[in-house]
């Protein structure tokens, strides 16, 4: 005795009509690129409706015009300028051509006054930002010298990160909430809403202090043998390494099988090459911060600096910028060997 | 106008309430007088009370209310008492087991201290509540299938906070209280153990869990799709088969080839519903315990397959190998 014969089928239609509308305004059209076995899902995937925007965003500047071979002649900048402590081995006309290029990739709209001040004093290390810089400059050089396993020969400039701003727009600090020893409610550096870092998830929120802050931590957390006695990685420590694996996959727009196949992430052989360079990157991260960016600290502003005083520090995404190559690939360096590669010992 | 013309309508009784059989004069009375929902009567029984909580109910009640509000007010501290942080975030927030380097030893309150407090509390409580279903079941003159039921829930419970850590050598194994948090415990747990679906006894809980959902929807539409012969005194056609049971009967053998009998229905659902959490228990205890990558058990048990590599062996090798060991 069915009072209500409309009900079911009414109801029916209207979730799978929901369902419907609800998918033809969710979906996300992707292309998908197989880069693993057959039929086990290891392809990456990329965004079609984001992919416009991110196309502009790592839009490639012209480079300054090319010198002719006379002017790669002369006297040496440091011989024609004071103060010239990195860039001294290049030419006159070379020096000039990457401060151009600097001034367009790091502060466009301050122009030279951004590290040389206002008073036409170029030889002065009185602004920060100049100090700041002439260090930026010899990272950029060890890093296209001794990081070639992850840059390659494509390498980096001033715009891989900065991009036309001052301060390149992916940077991080030590989060204080991290270290909060209270009686109660202690966060454990995790369960946070809306940390991008972790991208939006209640994992670990800074997991760079632990992996790229210079110091070297196990990120490995899966033993490779079915059955051992000696392996001793903790739930906890497999949270870390996956919000820093969360942190990658944000930074260069991938999922987690651009690198591993996901039925067995640790199983290098079901990797992909990219996995290897990845290894590299995490590496090299660790590396700048501990070497360049974090000693950095005293020679900035306060404001410049984080929540605990400490200075801003790279990580994936600051070169990356949600793209798996940065820039797409586009290989800048090939304008600025001459500034931007160590120099010749 | 709404007519009654068998045990299953939606047509609510108005009398007098049931008071319940009158109980043993050493127990607590019950409490609270009898009163109506209507609401309530469109999804069960209409009448509400009186309430038997009993001494054991009572002490169970508030230790589970004590670890509840501990966990909520640890989870207040963590946002700053800041009421609308604490709603913002409340699917992020936690309440963390302590960390690793205690291991079985007592932590520091705000290192773990009150999630021990908290989770001995809700253990005892869930135990409690146990104890007095045992005792309702058997004051009823029931078998004691519920409460069996609700042991093999408290099994898995009682694997993921306490025998697991415990043989493992720490609390800091245990699971986090949060919803977000738990939930990526539960990913992590898994990751760290080399992939829990290969775990055969995580298969099998997932077998009873979805089979559960199957039998439930198999069953429930059976018995409302033959009530109108009678279908719905099921309990009777046990013993005395009539054309409901006839017809359903007939039903599922042609389009199943095979058909559960009014009894064995409710033990193929008590059973599944039973080894779901019974199974999965075994498999969380197993692993890191015995196993401690279940894809690497699986394919030496020729239980998954092993891939070839897609690319040359160089370009895949560990970069860790040629920088001197595991990192």
């Amino acid at each position: 005795m069915n009072r209500e014969p409309y009900l079911l089928p009414v109801t029916i239609v209207a979730v799978i009509g929901f369902a419907a509308l609800a998918g033809w305004f969710l979906k996300v059209p992707s292309d998908k690129t197989q880069v693993g076995y057959r039929g086990i899902g290891m392809e990456v995937n990329t965004n079609r409706k984001t992919s416009a925007a991110l196309a502009a965003l790592n839009a490639v500047p012209e480079p300054q015009p090319p010198l002719e071979a006379a002017e790669m002649e002369g006297p040496r900048a440091s011989e024609v300028y004071k103060n010239v402590k990195v860039l001294g081995h290049l030419s006159e006309a070379q020096f000039n051509r990457v401060m151009a290029a600097i001034t367009e990739w790091v502060s466009p709209e301050q122009g030279c006054a951004y590290c040389h001040g206002e008073d036409g004093n170029f030889e002065s290390d009185a602004p920060y930002a100049k100090v700041i810089s002439r260090r930026m400059f010899e990272m950029t050089q060890y890093i296209n010298g001794d990081w070639q396993k992850h840059v390659g020969q494509t390498g980096v400039t001033c715009y891989t990160c900065h991009r036309g701003k001052n301060v390149p727009e992916n940077i991080w600090f030590d989060n204080p909430e991290r270290n909060a020893g209270r009686m109660v409610g202690n966060a454990n550096g995790q369960n946070k809403a809306g940390v991008k870092l972790a991208a939006f998830s209640s994992l670990p929120v800074d997991p760079l202090s632990k992996f790229a802050g210079g110091k070297e931590h196990p990120i490995r957390v899966q033993d490779q043998v079915a059955i051992t006695k000696d392996f001793d990685k903790t739930i906890q420590d497999a949270e870390w390494t996956y919000s820093l694996m969360m942190h990658m996959s944000q930074s260069l727009g991938v999922n987690c099988t651009a690198c591993h196949n996901t039925s067995t992430f640790g199983n290098w052989q079901q990797s992909t090459p990219q996995r290897v360079s990845a290894w590299h990157g995490i590496r090299m991260v660790g590396d700048l911060n501990a070497k360049f960016l974090d000693p950095l600290k005293d020679a900035y502003p306060a404001a410049r600096l984080g929540p605990t005083g400490d200075a801003p520090k790279a990580n994936c995404a600051t070169c990356h910028q949600g793209v798996q190559k940065p820039l797409y690939g586009a290989n800048m360096l090939k304008d600025y060997l001459a500034s931007l590669t160590p120099p010749a010992k | 106008m709404a007519d009654y013309q068998n045990i299953f309508t939606r047509v609510q009784v108005r009398g007098p309430g049931e008071p319940g059989i009158a109980l043993p004069s050493h127990d607590m009375p019950r409490i609270g007088g009898v009163g109506f929902s209507n609401l309530l009567g469109r999804i069960g029984n209409a009448q509400i009370g009186p309430i038997h909580l009993g001494g054991i109910g009572l002490v169970s009640l508030i230790l589970g209310v004590l670890g509840f509000n501990i966990i909520g007010l640890n989870m207040l501290a963590s946002v700053h008492y800041d009421p609308i942080q604490f709603v913002r975030q409340l699917f992020w927030l936690s309440l963390d087991p302590p960390d690793p380097k205690y291991g079985l030893s007592w932590p520091p309150l705000g290192e773990g201290g009150w999630y021990m407090i908290a989770g001995q509390l809700i253990t005892i409580s869930i135990l409690l509540w146990w104890v007095k279903m045992y005792r309702r079941a058997i004051q009823l003159g029931m078998g004691t299938h519920v409460p069996w039921a609700f042991a093999s829930a408290i099994w898995l419970f009682l694997v993921l906070g306490f025998f697991r850590p415990l043989l493992m050598g720490s609390w800091s194994e245990a699971v986090p209280f949060g919803i977000f948090p738990h939930l990526d415990w539960t990913a992590a747990f898994s990751i760290r153990y080399g992939n829990l679906f290969y775990n055969p006894f995580h298969a099998l809980s997932i077998a009873f869990l979805y089979g559960s959902a199957v039998l439930f929807a198999m069953h429930g539409a059976t018995i409302l799709a033959v009530s109108r012969f009678g279908g719905d005194r099921e309990i009777e056609q046990i013993t005395d088969r009539g054309t409901a049971s006839e017809r359903a009967a007939l039903f599922w053998r042609w389009t199943m080839g095979f058909n559960a009998t009014m009894e064995s229905i409710h033990r193929w659902a008590w059973w599944f519903a039973v080894l779901c959490t019974l199974t999965g228990g075994i498999g969380i205890l197993l692993t890191g315990t015995v196993v401690d990558n279940w894809y690497l058990w699986a394919v030496k048990h020729d239980f998954a397959p092993s891939y070839p590599a897609m690319f040359p062996a160089d370009a895949i090798a560990d970069p860790s190998a040629a920088a001197g060991g595991v990192k």
